[in-house]
């Protein structure tokens, strides 16, 4: 205690106690793991992984495979936001890829056109009052229908006092149920032209970022985002403190079920078509990016930008395997291997910084 | 009004078929510095935290500040002016030294945006300084996290909340229990500090020294019921623990346990 007070009230600043951000280290374990990619390339390839090596276009990166790595991680990262404040609260939350399908194939039959070449839509779900309907309406839906599966989740866990694993593992089921009862498993198509705009081209990764952006100022000039560290930190002292923490958790999954729905909006109208197994296994890929972005699954620790970096490692390794003609069977042994060690790490620098102080 | 800051009748609380505290009554004048003492389960963190609206009581009533209170929780009683330290620390650990202070009563600006309203980070730090250099506690750098802090500095944290939001009434339960020497005496500094401002306390201790060098008033429980009200003048160490262990009961609690 005393070796540091010298100062009066908070007044001294210890360069030595200044905490480096966990962040940067993501970071640098993102240009290690494209470094590794660069050096195997050419030595394997003979190419560069992210370098335009091609003397026919005149730029720096290889803008085509840069756009890959951040497109094909897009829309699950939309719903790794929503699960970072989930995990940020000591929370979990599994049902997010079958509220992906669900919310699918809820959202896309209000998005479906009448005619399809001068004959009647031969998978129309509803009947012609539902067809032909304005893309804001199949936008609405999916985000309510998201939405309340989130807050469902938030009042297992809030009220109801069940733990997250289990509150969103039913979840998880019921929704998955929910997608193959809907259409009893028949695919949805045909979207009205102004709904397949919303996942065209790059507009993912658009939304994808802007959320980021969204998410990040809320987690860290908002009361909001206070509240949702302070509950993961420490839920008896936030309690303590005065914070509703039922009411806030309601929120937290609330936001989370609403971006899975987002996700799923933008993903039927990239692929065109819903079908019930959409989503499958996208809560371990969002959950995967948080963790590698430095989340802490104990709650308290972590950030959207970490969050964004972990997507961009899974994008990058994704990428990398396939640069390097690897099967797909290589990428996922080293993502586990790459999900175990980032906790690992954490655990391990945090007993470190304990002893410290 | 009275110059009681606070006072008690017939505070009671049962848990079930348990009676943790038993009629008690107790008054606290203002600017005064109360110990509370007695052995484990003699009633007292119970008591505290019928005041502090942790629980609600049983029976009987509470007069704060002049008014009888009903606090339907913590925040409540933080509100009208009671700051607790807590026996368990109630300190997120990965949240900085304002952001504790601040914690379920922050600082913010946009409030139109709801949950959502932004945080006055400026003002929230500006007022945690003042409040750090009005108690005398110091801590190498106020951003740094809760979790790399020791635990007298955490404790000093806990305790400048009191000052950082003008309290009428200090409540701490043990609030050296788990500290070293040095820092039991950062705290004890702390809390002569408080009663040179005129702040009310109730401190709640099993050590004896402490309590003698620290408080105007001794009140002891047992088993759930107050057996003992001394000024530090007229007792002393063997009179107390006499009261604590059973020995003796005050004459005007004849009867009570």
């Amino acid at each position: 205690m005393s070796e540091n007070s010298d100062g009066v009230g908070g007044l001294t600043f210890d360069k030595s106690k200044r905490h480096w951000p966990n962040e940067l280290n993501v970071f640098a374990a993102l240009i290690l793991i494209v470094v590794i990619f660069e050096i195997l390339g050419a030595i394997y390839v003979g190419q560069s992984l992210l370098f335009d090596t091609n003397d026919r276009f005149d730029s720096i990166f290889n803008e085509a495979r840069l756009r890959i790595i951040i497109i094909q991680v897009a829309i699950v990262g939309i719903i790794a936001i929503g699960v970072t404040q989930v995990i940020i609260t000591a929370g979990i939350d599994l049902s997010s890829g079958s509220v992906v399908g669900a919310t699918a194939m809820i959202a896309m039959s209000f998005a479906q056109v009448a005619m399809v070449n001068g004959a009647d839509n031969p998978k129309a779900i509803f009947g012609p009052a539902f067809l032909d309907l304005p893309w804001l309406v199949p936008v609405i839906v999916g985000l309510a229908v998201g939405m309340l599966a989130g807050v469902v989740n938030g009042l297992l866990v809030a009220y109801a006092r069940i733990p997250p694993f289990i509150a969103t593992l039913g979840m998880m089921l019921f929704a998955r149920g929910v997608a193959q009862w809907w259409s009893s498993g028949n695919p949805i198509s045909f979207p009205t032209e102004a709904y397949a705009k919303i996942g065209a081209g790059m507009m993912p990764v658009i939304i994808f970022l802007s959320l980021a952006v969204i998410f990040h100022l809320i987690m860290n000039y908002t009361v909001y985002g206070k509240h949702t560290y302070a509950i993961g930190s420490n839920e008896a002292a936030a309690r303590m403190s005065g914070i509703n923490v039922p009411r806030h958790l309601l929120w937290v999954y609330g936001i989370a079920g609403m971006l899975s729905g987002l996700s799923a909006v933008i993903l039927t109208s990239k692929n065109l078509t819903a079908q019930s197994g959409m989503g499958l296994s996208y809560e371990l890929d969002a959950i995967a990016m948080a963790v590698i972005g430095g989340v802490s699954l104990f709650g308290g620790r972590g950030s959207i930008i970490g969050t964004v970096i972990g997507a961009l490692i899974i994008g990058v390794i994704t990428s990398g395997f396939t640069f390097l003609k690897l099967g797909a069977f290589y990428q996922e042994m080293a993502l586990g291997g790459i999900i175990v060690g980032a906790v690992a790490l954490d655990q391990w620098q945090q007993s470190r910084a304990a002893r410290k102080a | 009004m009275s110059d009681n800051i606070l006072q008690t009748t017939d505070l009671t609380k049962h848990y079930g078929g348990v009676h943790a505290l038993e009629g008690a009554d107790f008054t606290l004048q203002r600017g005064e510095h109360v110990a509370i003492m007695g052995d484990n389960g003699a009633g007292k963190s119970t008591f505290v935290r019928q005041i502090t609206g942790v629980e609600q009581r049983t029976r009987g009533t509470v007069v704060f500040d002049g008014e009888e209170v009903n606090f339907a929780g913590p925040l409540d009683a933080r509100e009208a002016g009671i700051e607790t330290v807590f026996q368990t620390l109630a300190l997120a650990d990965d949240l900085n030294v304002p952001d504790n202070l601040f914690l379920g009563r922050e600082k913010t600006m946009w409030d139109f945006l709801g949950p959502f309203r932004r945080l006055d980070y400026k003002a929230m730090r500006d007022d945690t300084l003042a409040g750090l250099v009005k108690t005398g506690v110091k801590i190498p750098n106020i951003k740094n996290t809760i979790r790399n802090m020791s635990g007298g500095q955490r404790q000093c944290v806990a305790i400048a909340r009191t000052a950082t939001f003008a309290s009428k009434l200090t409540i701490m339960d043990e609030p050296t229990a788990a500290l070293g020497v040095q820092e039991t005496e950062q705290v004890e500094n702390i809390i002569r500090t408080l009663k040179e401002q005129g702040e009310s306390l109730i401190l709640v201790s099993h050590n004896m020294r402490q309590v003698f060098d620290l408080v105007d008033r001794i009140v002891v429980f047992r088993r759930g019921r107050i057996v003992a009200n001394l000024n530090k003048e007229d007792t002393d160490g063997q009179d107390v623990v006499a009261y604590i262990t059973g020995a003796k009961t005050g004459a005007e609690y004849a009867g009570a346990a």
